[in-house]
């Protein structure tokens, strides 16, 4: 080996070289700084939404166009947004530790926001937003006034405090609280008039109102006076309404659009992603949305538990999944809490319940055996389903497929909106194809869904029972994460398999396309999550 | 004249009435709550509290006929209530609306008419040649393509073609801007639905053109014309086009009609914010008051368009006289 003066030896180079290899191998890439600048196109997939107030309406389509307007108390951590207990401020200072058992919560607000006209926001906002959305005066309608039971009252000792004052103590409250349609409107004028809202815009988040054409679009410019400096780093959006996914595909695809924030098909992910290559980015999560397929136990022979359990064992959730994966915006096997939850089941425990058996062919031979015992062998009846088609008619399809397999004939009724609440208000379905969507991942609130009607209006199963109410209010009452593990269990292995009350399909699985100059955005488990923009900035 | 015009007009208002009782009436037999659909289409939990104050709002908690005379006294003074699901008044969904449906039906008509009527003519002076086959088979293709298809079809061209030439896929604008504040922007978004569109209307008026012309020119007077040593085109233009045009004219009305609000699926395809859009979403939110102004529009749009059309009449045929 010869040496060359002022060079090291090769070997000693060779050595350096692989370590240094291996250094910029392991060492991540710094994080790109933000630029500031240009304007966000997305896609609203809906026509216009029934008014613009956030307290008021339930559905996507006011989220999209006006959260970037707004601020709440609370938010799931825009930079860990697939979490389902990671919550930060966003007009308190702190996120505070509860006191009294655990029933009080003391928020201190912030001291630097302003609404877009300039105003000061304080706690007196904060405290009247939260006392109409949770006690609404007469007259007033407020969403998720049943999503706050727990709350006795809210007081405000001084403009920067905000007090929370539980009935008990509970897990379900902060996620409750970090709602994202639970926006602050100026005092003054919602309670000169609570209407106000449904058709004007006045906040004090991210972006200022600019414009909105009814049906057609709605834009926003940069707050510059926005309390989490350096934010937004967009100068402006503008949100169009397009109800037709075939528009909002092509607009992405030709630039003419970002993305869109409710999800995608798995077919028009892969016609996007073979068309533009690496100019867009799919980013993917499981979805606080599921579809249940539930009986009318009203009606026979689904009085009957045998036959819904029969129905239950027929489906062979573990094969399902994947393959209905491939073409409908479904996923994750799961039971009734969300898959990402710490409260959810393990795969070991969904094993053991019905419609969820490792084993299929012995699951639908107990099925066969549970109908012939029951008298309902040869079972035929209707389906109802929502027109929608994902993933509603997709699961539907593969339902009434996998019970062929243990001999029952179901046909598929499908119904507009409209008559299909109707029908499902008035009992007359014998299987329905319901939904349970809730606007942000609170597993103890989101299984009241198969609680009694007594208890829960919007369970449409036609049963009443005391048992599985008294399972679910003392895992609502837990406040120890270990056992109310347990509690949940029982509750849900109550419902799912020894009642089985409704029968599961798979968690839906949210697709987002987005072409890669847009950054900063992370996905979440909900549609109605992460919308503010505020974080969000273009890489061109 | 002028007597008849105001007798149609006069006429026209119980049928329009008649149209609304029928919609009020249909719209309240179909199975549905605007409220719970508005509270629950998220799929969350629909508090009964919000429905209840829902129905209070849009006064669905009295009774059918209270609801029904409200109805006809709003009517009776040009008052079309509010938009049950936006709560806006419908005037103003309809305003906000209509100009955008205007302009394309009166672009696709003007393509229509472009493209129809000296198509249509030609084929008849080149009956039986290579012409005329071909402009009847381009007759029959219009006819019996969907016009959203089309429109689906060519976005998706124009998507194609782009990427293959520039490399890039470009398509027109999408949010809409009207023709005065940005002519160019606006054209280009309207130019294709108004192509896509308009060729199926012509179609059907370049074969009810040739029909028509062919009917005329057999008749006796034009064999006189053609004796009298005029020239073909004087024949043709003079004397024929205009005697052939009565039942394209009734034809042209008929589908401009049907443009306004007619446009459902095209629209969506296109993302106009038009009447049609605007229907369908009416009807599926089970929004009452809005689906009663629009069913009234339609059939005052008919009325309308076929008064014009027998003005037109008296025009294009001196002999025609209204009492």
């Amino acid at each position: 080996m010869t040496r060359r003066s002022g060079s090291l030896p090769a070997n000693v180079a060779g050595a350096l070289s692989a370590i240094l290899v291996a250094v910029l191998a392991t060492t991540p890439a710094p994080a790109q700084e933000p630029k500031r600048g240009g304007t966000l196109t997305y896609m609203i997939p809906a026509d216009a939404p029934p008014s613009l107030d956030g307290h008021k309406e339930n559905t996507f389509a006011t989220l999209h166009a006006t959260a970037p307007f707004y601020s709440t108390l609370i938010a799931v951590n825009p930079d860990n947004p697939s979490s389902t207990t990671d919550f930060v401020c966003d007009l308190c200072t702190e996120m505070p530790k509860p006191t009294d058992d655990g029933k009080t919560y003391t928020f201190k607000i912030r001291k630097d926001v302003k609404f877009h006209d300039g105003t000061p926001l304080t706690a007196a906002d904060v405290a009247k937003n939260w006392e109409y959305i949770i006690h609404p005066p007469k007259g007033v309608s407020s969403a998720r006034e049943s999503y706050m039971v727990m709350v006795d009252k809210v007081e405000n000792p001084d403009p920067e405090t905000v007090i929370f004052k539980l009935k008990f103590a509970t897990t379900a409250f902060l996620p409750a609280l970090a709602d994202p349609f639970a926006y602050i409107y100026p005092k003054g004028q919602l309670e000169k008039d609570p209407t106000w809202f449904e058709k004007n815009v006045m906040g004090s988040g991210p972006f200022k109102f600019e414009s909105y054409d009814i049906g057609q679009s709605i834009k926003g410019v940069r707050n510059t006076d926005y309390y989490h400096k350096g934010q937004p780093y967009l100068d402006g959006f503008n949100a169009i309404f397009a109800a037709k996914q075939s528009v909002r595909v092509d607009a992405i695809r030709s630039d003419r659009a970002a993305t869109e924030f409710r999800g995608m098909p798995p077919s028009a992910r892969d016609e996007l992603v073979k068309e533009l290559g690496n100019k867009v980015t799919v980013q993917t999560s499981d979805w606080n949305c599921v579809n249940l397929l539930t009986p009318n136990q009203k009606k026979k022979p689904f009085d009957d538990v045998r036959v819904r359990r029969a129905l239950a064992l027929a489906i062979d959730q573990w094969k399902g999944a994947p393959a209905l994966s491939k073409i409908a915006t479904v996923h994750t096997v799961g039971g009734l809490v969300f898959p990402g939850s710490p409260l959810a089941a393990t795969k070991e425990e969904l094993e053991k319940m019905a419609g969820h058996w490792p084993d299929i062919e012995k699951s639908r031979a107990e099925a066969k055996k549970l109908l012939k015992e029951a008298g309902a062998e040869n079972l035929k009846f209707e389906l109802m389903n929502r027109n929608v088609d994902q993933p509603y008619k997709f699961v539907a399809t593969w339902a009434i497929d996998e019970w062929s397999k243990i001999g029952v004939h179901a046909t598929q009724k499908v119904l507009p909106t409209g008559p299909f609440y109707d029908a499902l208000r008035h009992g007359t379905f014998e299987v329905a194809v319901e939904f349970n969507c809730q606007n942000i991942v609170n597993p103890v609130l989101d299984v009241a869904k198969v609680l009694p009607r007594s208890v829960y209006p919007e369970n449409y199963g036609g049963y009443e029972d005391q048992k599985l109410i008294d399972l679910y209010n003392a895992m609502l009452h837990e406040t120890d994460p270990a056992q109310q593990r347990v509690k949940m269990r029982a509750f849900e292995t109550y419902a799912l398999d020894t009642q089985v009350d409704t029968i599961m399909t798979p968690w839906w699985n949210r697709i987002i396309v987005h072409r890669s100059y847009m950054k900063g955005w992370k996905i979440s488990p909900s549609h109605y999550l992460n919308l503010n923009l505020a974080n969000i900035w273009l890489d061109k | 004249m002028q007597r008849y015009i105001l007798n149609r007009l006069l006429l026209s208002i119980p049928t329009l009435i008649g149209a609304a009782a029928l919609v009020f009436l249909l719209m309240r037999l179909i199975p549905g709550d605007i409220c719970v659909v508005r509270l629950g289409g998220g799929g969350g939990v629909v508090d009964p509290k919000a429905v209840a104050v829902c129905h209070a709002q849009l006064g669905l908690d009295r009774s059918l006929f209270l609801q029904f005379v409200d109805f006809v006294v709003g009517f009776a003074h040009g008052d079309f209530g509010i938009s049950m699901w936006s709560g806006k008044p419908v005037i103003y969904e309809i305003g906000s609306r209509i100009s955008v449906s205007l302009e394309i039906a009166i672009l696709s008509t003007v393509v229509a008419v472009a493209i129809a009527i000296p198509l249509g003519t030609l084929s008849v002076l080149r009956q039986n040649s290579w012409l005329d086959h071909i402009v009847r088979t381009v007759a029959i293709a219009g006819i019996a393509t969907p016009s959203f298809w089309l429109g689906i079809v060519s976005i998706l061209l124009v998507l194609q073609i782009s990427q293959a030439i520039t490399g890039s896929p470009w398509m027109p604008p999408i949010d809409y801007v009207s023709l005065w504040s940005d002519p160019l922007r606006n054209l280009s978004i309207v130019i294709l639905p108004a192509l896509t569109i308009g060729y199926r209307y012509s179609a059907v008026t370049m074969r009810m053109t040739r029909s028509a012309m062919l009917e005329v020119l057999r008749e006796d007077y034009i064999r006189t014309a053609r004796a009298k040593g005029l020239l073909e085109q004087l024949v043709v233009n003079r004397h024929a086009l205009k005697n052939a045009m009565l039942p394209v004219v009734t034809l042209i009305g008929i589908e401009f009609a049907f443009l306004i609000g007619g446009l459902v699926v095209t629209e969506q395809v296109f993302n106009l914010n038009g009447i049609g859009r605007l229907f369908v979403q009416a009807v599926q939110n089970q929004d009452y008051t809005l689906t009663q102004a629009l069913v009234m529009l339609t059939v005052a749009v008919f009325i309308l368009t076929n008064l014009v059309v027998d003005v037109l009449y008296a025009w294009l045929d001196p002999r025609i006289r209204f009492g």
